[in-house]
């Protein structure tokens, strides 16, 4: 069994909302509200909820970017919420991050060479001889043409600048990315190269990644652990196939049968189950949720299924699932 | 036979070509298409093929200095293609109601979307305030917002990406039009939302009998949602059958491979399909042969049509070019 990289224990990232002619502090969006989760050596982590759910908040306060309120991220035993214990630990050499949106997130100004080799220079002294031969190598994994180098963002297409964007992640030769929606604005057989990049380099430097998506159908294909999010909380964390083929919550249900499916002879009864789930989450929030609208507590159902409901709900799910 | 009046836009062969660098190339490059009455006609491609080029040549609104329209679009005996612009502002709105994937980018961010939608039957119809007022409370109960009279007072931001998309149907129904063009109408939008839009489109639909032309890049929403499907690859129409066809027996390799490149497969450990290649930019797309020869190239040059045509394979399924009679994918072995 792999041993894990990263434990997240208690995690809460809330933004102030300022308001007035003193520009007081009036309350607080709990964008992420006490999240538990551990990532493993060379695995994938699926972070799936819809937009609004604290997904990227998340993944910046992992990497660091975005100050943490209260709770612990542990890197190798110590907690990296502290700037201090990052630098002892090179924790900003061993975990990257990709963005959805690769044309804000590299330097229109600056050289595909310079953009890849940007995080090499911050970590390491490399001659420019080297520097260089790193960044072809860099290039070449991720099947772009050599000549890339001297170009700039805006010449490629959004699936090759994402490509780019995975090279200048895996320079450093991270332990972890944080991936943010990596493929979401990418067209299929565009996406199905990225994603299958991003599966390589993995396997070949035993990368572990969160991934980060709306999109129900990339992660399960990606990540083998998968936690359900919804208002900064989890509602469901488990193994693809209990997430997919027996999901409990009724948030995970319905985030499922939204999913459009190519099965058009059944598409009347999809519709039909569709709207049956979307009824029973719209009349019974009180029954799923606590009274001001907050994720209940994750029970064990499960080997490694976990789910946010009350408990004599479970022992009653439960049966109806035998 | 079906009557007359059931087909609400025939178009034939549509040309839309973009001025650069002082030439013209086509974006859409003899378009045939039609929409009937009752009928959710899906185009589908991935994107810079070509689908949203053929929505602004419906409902005529492009640049038109730089952009040069030929061909016929139909619509009740009127031809849209270069129609002048009084009258195209009288159907526009009207009998042509336009949704697209952008909800803020179609509102004004200064005013009431209550205001908004009455703006549209104002122009278009001789109801009186009150009448307006009570017509845009029975659309914003139709379209599904919570709370009408209340919605009526918001501004576009201050309502959530699913609300605003509802305002745009609001408006684009409210005049009853017969032909509805909704460009990418869910692409912004989460799932759950997406299905709720995408059902009442459906339910609008079935009310009123209008034709909706629905562009999308989702294979999964063409599934769920379409009719009629036609499958567009650098500014051509590649393939055109009924919803099942597509889905049961798609035949162009271009539809094939996009099915094959879904992450929907059971086996995680396998490699998504990529399609070799990148879909050509408008300067570079290639005019003569067959343009998706491309990205299949180890299938011989003899299996394409020099000029390759469009035939019916059977009864309403059309395919360009004969190649898919000798298509497999790279991995697979050669069919007999
Ligand atoms: N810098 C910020 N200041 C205040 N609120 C924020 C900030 N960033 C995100 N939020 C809020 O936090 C919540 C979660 O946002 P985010 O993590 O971006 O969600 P997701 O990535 O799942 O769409 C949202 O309500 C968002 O509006
Ligand atoms: N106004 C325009 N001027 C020049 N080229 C354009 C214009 N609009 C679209 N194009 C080009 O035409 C092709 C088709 O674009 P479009 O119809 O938007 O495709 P889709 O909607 O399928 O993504 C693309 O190559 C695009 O870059
Ligand atoms: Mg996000
Ligand atoms: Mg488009």
């Amino acid at each position: 069994m792999a041993d894990e990289i990263i434990e997240i224990k208690n995690l809460k990232v809330h933004y102030p909302i300022r308001s007035g002619f003193w520009n007081r502090v009036t309350g607080y969006v709990k964008a992420v509200d006490g999240i538990n989760l551990s990532i493993k050596e060379g695995e994938t982590y699926g972070l799936i909820g819809e937009s609004g759910s604290g997904k990227s908040t998340t993944g910046k306060a992992i990497v660091g970017v975005e100050k943490v309120t209260s709770g612990q991220i542990l890197y190798k035993g110590v907690d990296v919420t502290k700037a201090s214990n990052r630098k002892k630990l090179n924790y900003n050499k061993d975990v990257q991050m990709i963005f959805q949106d690769s044309m804000s997130s590299l330097n229109p100004r600056k050289r595909i060479e310079d953009i890849i080799a940007e995080p090499i220079r911050n970590f390491e002294n490399l001659t420019a001889d080297e520097e260089r031969k790193r960044v072809q190598e860099l290039l070449d994994i991720v099947g772009m043409p050599s000549d890339a180098i001297y170009k700039f963002p805006h010449e490629f297409s959004g699936g090759q600048r994402q490509r780019i964007g995975v090279a200048r992640a895996v320079a450093t030769h991270p332990k972890l990315i944080v991936a943010d929606e990596p493929t979401s604005a990418l067209d299929l057989s565009v996406q199905a190269q990225v994603l299958n990049f991003m599966k390589h380099i993995q396997q070949e430097y035993n990368i572990a990644y969160l991934f980060i998506s709306h999109d129900l159908g990339v992660v399960k294909h990606m990540s083998e652990d998968i936690a359900i999010m919804h208002r900064g909380r989890f509602v469901e964390i488990g193994k693809r196939d209990q997430i997919y083929k027996n999901p409990m919550h009724i948030y995970t249900k319905r985030l499922l049968s939204a999913i459009p499916v190519v099965d058009v002879e059944n598409r009347e009864q999809h519709k039909e189950d569709r709207q049956r789930v979307e009824k029973e989450f719209l009349q019974d929030q009180d029954k799923w949720y606590e009274k001001d609208g907050r994720v209940l507590p994750l029970q064990k159902v499960g080997d490694r299924h976990f789910v946010a409901l009350p408990k004599d709900m479970i022992q009653q799910e439960l049966k109806e699932g035998e | 036979m079906e009557k007359q009046s059931d087909l609400l836009l025939d178009i034939e062969h549509l040309h839309t070509a973009y001025r650069l660098h002082g030439k013209f190339y086509d974006a859409a490059d003899d378009i045939n298409l039609t929409l009937k009455r009752n009928e959710i006609l899906a185009v589908v491609g991935e994107s810079g093929c070509g689908k949203s080029t053929i929505a602004s040549s419906i409902i005529g609104l492009y640049d038109h200095k730089n952009t040069k329209v030929t061909g016929d679009i139909l619509y009740n005996e009127l031809n849209l293609v270069n129609l002048n612009e009084s009258l195209f502002n009288k159907i526009r709105g009207n009998n042509i109601g336009m949704i697209f994937q952008d909800p803020l980018a179609s509102l004004n961010p200064l005013m009431k979307v209550g205001d908004q939608v009455a703006e549209t039957l104002y122009y278009h119809t001789d109801m009186d305030e009150k009448a307006r007022h009570a017509r845009v409370i029975e659309l914003f109960n139709q379209v599904g917002m919570p709370r009408p009279e209340e919605m009526y007072e918001m501004y576009p931001h201050e309502l959530s990406g699913g609300l605003r998309q509802r305002v745009v149907i609001a408006i684009a129904i409210a005049c009853k039009p017969e032909v509805i063009i909704a460009d990418e109408p869910t692409t912004a939008l989460d799932v759950t939302i997406q299905a709720q839009i995408l059902d009442l489109l459906k339910e609008i639909q079935k009310e009123s009998h209008s034709g909706i032309v629905l562009i999308t890049h989702d294979l999964g929403v063409v599934a769920e949602t379409a009719d009629q499907v036609a499958v567009m690859y650098a500014g051509q129409i590649v393939e055109k059958a009924d919803v099942k066809t597509i889905f049961q027996n798609p035949l162009h390799p271009y539809t094939r491979s996009l099915l094959h490149s879904m992450p929907q497969t059971d086996d995680e450990s396998q490699d998504l399909h990529v399609i070799h290649g990148t879909v050509p930019s408008l300067v570079n797309m290639p005019r003569t042969g067959d343009r998706f020869a491309a990205r299949i190239p180890w299938i011989p040059a003899s299996a394409h049509e020099e000029n390759p045509k469009v035939h019916e394979v059977e009864p309403g399924h059309f395919v360009r070019c004969t190649c898919w009679q000798s298509f497999h994918f790279q991995d697979e072995e050669k069919k007999g």
